[in-house]
């Protein structure tokens, strides 16, 4: 019945959260409160431990206004009472918190007052996160949140004990693929009996467990191409023009005032980077048998799964400043929106590979679409990242005509449908290509307005779950167009018929 | 020479002539209102061009005669395994919608479309763009539709 250990917490019977939870929720305005309280009587406790300084500034304050009306006894009454309070109410919601992990569901009921119970069923997982804040670190306890689809529809498990977080994730991973066989559990791990030798052990022990996957598959980010990503951003782009127009400005005019007015906007731009930069430390991607985990974070550290058939599309994409370096950088859509986890940019996880080469862009694609396993490195989705259209690349290229409407990339302007996904080859200064996985399509449309008609051309839209990307291609010849769009929806409806990524180890042992 | 898109090989159901109606109904107010607003500054403020309300009369019109036209190129069809749809002319649409992507049904009716009998369909699916409605159905025949298209989606039933 204790949450910190490795205790069975997927057993189905239900079980509380770490005991520490309410002080770590609401740790940040506990300090806040000492803060302000320890500054407050700063000179007095001084006064206490050397009091030769007998003399301070002599104003009137509560505690010697109540030492001087001889209330000690009441104010003592008065801050046990609401300490007692405090301790109840927290001790009681930490009561009424619990939860439980079935074979089919999750279930949670929390409230003292106003009850809530939020049942999830676990083959409509979207991923797991373990969120790890500093000062829960410090405690060794750790945020569990299962995200289904929706918005708001994430069920919070905070605070587990830390340990006990990575095996629930384990169990619940192993419940909703369908699995039958018990995870091996890893014994072998002396616990360390010194309370303060764990802790330790535990902050300093590496973001990814090495057991966990194989090192080969791991994309780590570079320190140095990091921070070089952030100064080549298009948000740099912004800053170097908007200081250009500031300078050009305050030249002109001669008045230094203008120089201020940029202030608060660089500010905010220089935390931007930096949340960025702070949020992208010690990344890693690796495949783990229950699918994707992606894991960031230097002194708040978190890491997400994402099982097998969770990815709605990706992106591959590079902006203009880091083509002569050749970095690129991989975005996905997925179907939950996580309130508490915002990912490597604050959006949200959709970023799955922050910068990049294409050695790295090429490994985050195989760990993301399985089909690249069979391919031998020739499929579309590879060959297609930067090369131009040429006949027999495997794609359908947009005709000579489309040059009208897109002059610098009519030539790359294509779509492929390979065996398990839909790729969209885009864009020739601004480089990019959408993977669609076919099972993942909601449904397609064709278009054609009068521009489009005009020059026999027609654009086709593949619709997934709201995300960063928008796969659609414009400029098809319209033959191709009706074609692909036949095609495309034929396709859907078998892979979705075949689709058994929901319960993705089903049968296996 | 401009190609047009089409399906070959699609008979396309088209919905209830009575949306012409409808259509011409609602566009009345706004027709309307129009007239009498450019009567009135013709009558306050004679420097008005007349070229420019005539310019917004013509436009008035076309799309007045278009009506028809657009209504007329509305059209769905049940295939084996998913729906098609498609309207406009000058801004053409088609979209697929595979039955197992089908997330719900809605059936609207305004004032106007009820007192002429007719319902509206929609269709949502986990992704916002799909965005098809069918206008202008017979109310039977929209709750027909509906039950069918919902027992379909229940057994093509997927994952997201």
């Amino acid at each position: 019945m204790t949450a910190n250990g490795t205790a069975e917490l997927a057993d189905g019977q239900w079980h509380r959260l770490h005991p520490a939870s309410p002080l770590l929720k609401g740790g940040l305005a506990l300090v806040a409160v000492l803060g302000v309280v320890i500054a407050n009587l700063r000179e007095r406790i001084m006064h206490l431990f050397i009091p030769i300084t007998n003399e301070f500034s002599g104003e009137e304050d509560p505690v010697d206004f109540i030492v001087a009306n001889g209330l000690i006894g009441w104010a003592a009454l008065v801050l046990a009472a609401l300490l007692i309070v405090l301790i109840a109410g927290f001790y009681a919601s930490w009561r009424m918190h619990t939860f439980r992990i079935t074979g089919e569901a999750v279930e949670v009921r929390s409230g003292i007052l106003f009850r809530t119970n939020r049942k999830a069923r676990l083959d409509r997982i979207q991923g797991i996160n373990i969120v790890r804040p500093m000062f829960a670190r410090l405690f060794g306890a750790a945020k569990l949140e299962i995200n289904q689809a929706g918005q708001d529809a994430n069920v919070l498990l905070s605070y587990l004990g830390s340990a006990a977080a990575d095996q629930l994730r384990v169990e619940i991973l192993r419940l909703a693929s369908g699995s039958r066989s018990p995870v091996a559990r890893d014994d072998s791990e002396v616990q360390s009996s010194n309370f303060v030798e764990r802790r330790v052990n535990e902050l300093l022990a590496p973001e990814l467990d090495p057991n966990l996957a194989p090192p080969e598959s791991v994309v780590k980010l570079d320190m140095g191409r990091l921070i070089g990503s952030i100064l080549l951003s298009n948000v740099t782009l912004v800053v170097v023009m908007i200081g250009i127009v500031t300078i050009v400005a305050t030249v002109m005019s001669g008045e230094l005032f203008i120089l201020l007015t940029m202030i608060p906007a660089a500010i905010s731009i220089g935390g931007y980077s930096i949340r960025r930069f702070t949020k992208s430390l010690r990344y890693s991607i690796a495949k783990t048998p229950d699918g994707i985990r992606v894991g960031y974070g230097l002194l708040s550290i978190s890491n997400e799964t994402l099982p097998p058939g969770r990815i709605h599309s990706i992106r591959v994409s590079q902006s203009l400043l880091w083509r002569p370096v050749g970095w690129w950088e991989v975005k996905v859509n997925i179907a939950s929106r996580s309130a508490t986890n915002k990912g490597a940019d604050g959006q949200g996880m959709t970023t799955l590979l922050p910068v990049g080469d294409r050695e790295d862009v090429r490994k985050v694609l195989e760990l993301a679409l399985p089909e690249l396993d069979e391919a031998n490195g020739r499929s579309p989705i590879l060959t297609g990242i930067e090369t131009k259209g040429f006949e027999g690349d495997g794609f359908s290229n947009s005709p000579r005509r489309a040059i009208a409407i897109r002059p610098f990339s009519w030539r790359r302007n294509g779509f492929a449908i390979t065996p398990r996904s839909i790729v969209l080859r885009k864009g020739a200064i601004w480089r990019q290509l959408v993977v669609v996985p076919q099972p993942r399509i909601q449904s397609i449309s064709m278009e054609q307005g009068p521009l489009l008609r005009a020059l026999s051309l027609a654009a086709v839209k593949l619709h997934t779950v709201a995300g960063p990307i928008t796969a659609d291609i414009g400029a098809l010849g319209v033959r191709d167009a009706i074609q692909f769009f036949e095609n495309a929806s034929a396709v859907a409806i078998d892979a979705a018929k075949s689709d058994r990524t929901h319960r993705w180890r089903d049968g296996q042992p | 020479m401009a190609e047009r898109l089409d399906l070959a090989g699609v008979e396309w159901q088209r919905v209830s002539s009575k949306l012409i109606l409808a259509e011409y109904l609602s566009a009345v107010i706004p027709t309307v209102v129009f007239l009498v607003g450019s009567w009135f500054f013709g009558q306050v403020a004679p420097f008005t061009r007349p070229w420019l309300t005539a310019v917004i009369a013509v436009i008035v019109v076309i799309s007045l005669a278009l009506i028809p036209r657009r209504v007329r190129s509305i059209g769905y069809k049940l295939r084996d395994d998913d729906l098609l749809f498609r309207r406009g002319i000058m801004f053409q649409r088609f979209v697929a919608v595979p039955y197992g992507r089908m997330q719900l049904v809605d059936i609207n009716r305004g004032p106007l479309s009820r007192a002429l009998g007719l319902s509206e369909l929609k269709f949502v699916t986990a992704a916002a763009s799909t965005g098809i409605t069918i206008p202008g159905m017979p109310q039977s025949e929209a709750e027909t539709l509906r039950d069918k298209i919902v027992a379909l989606a229940e057994t093509r039933r997927a994952g997201l």
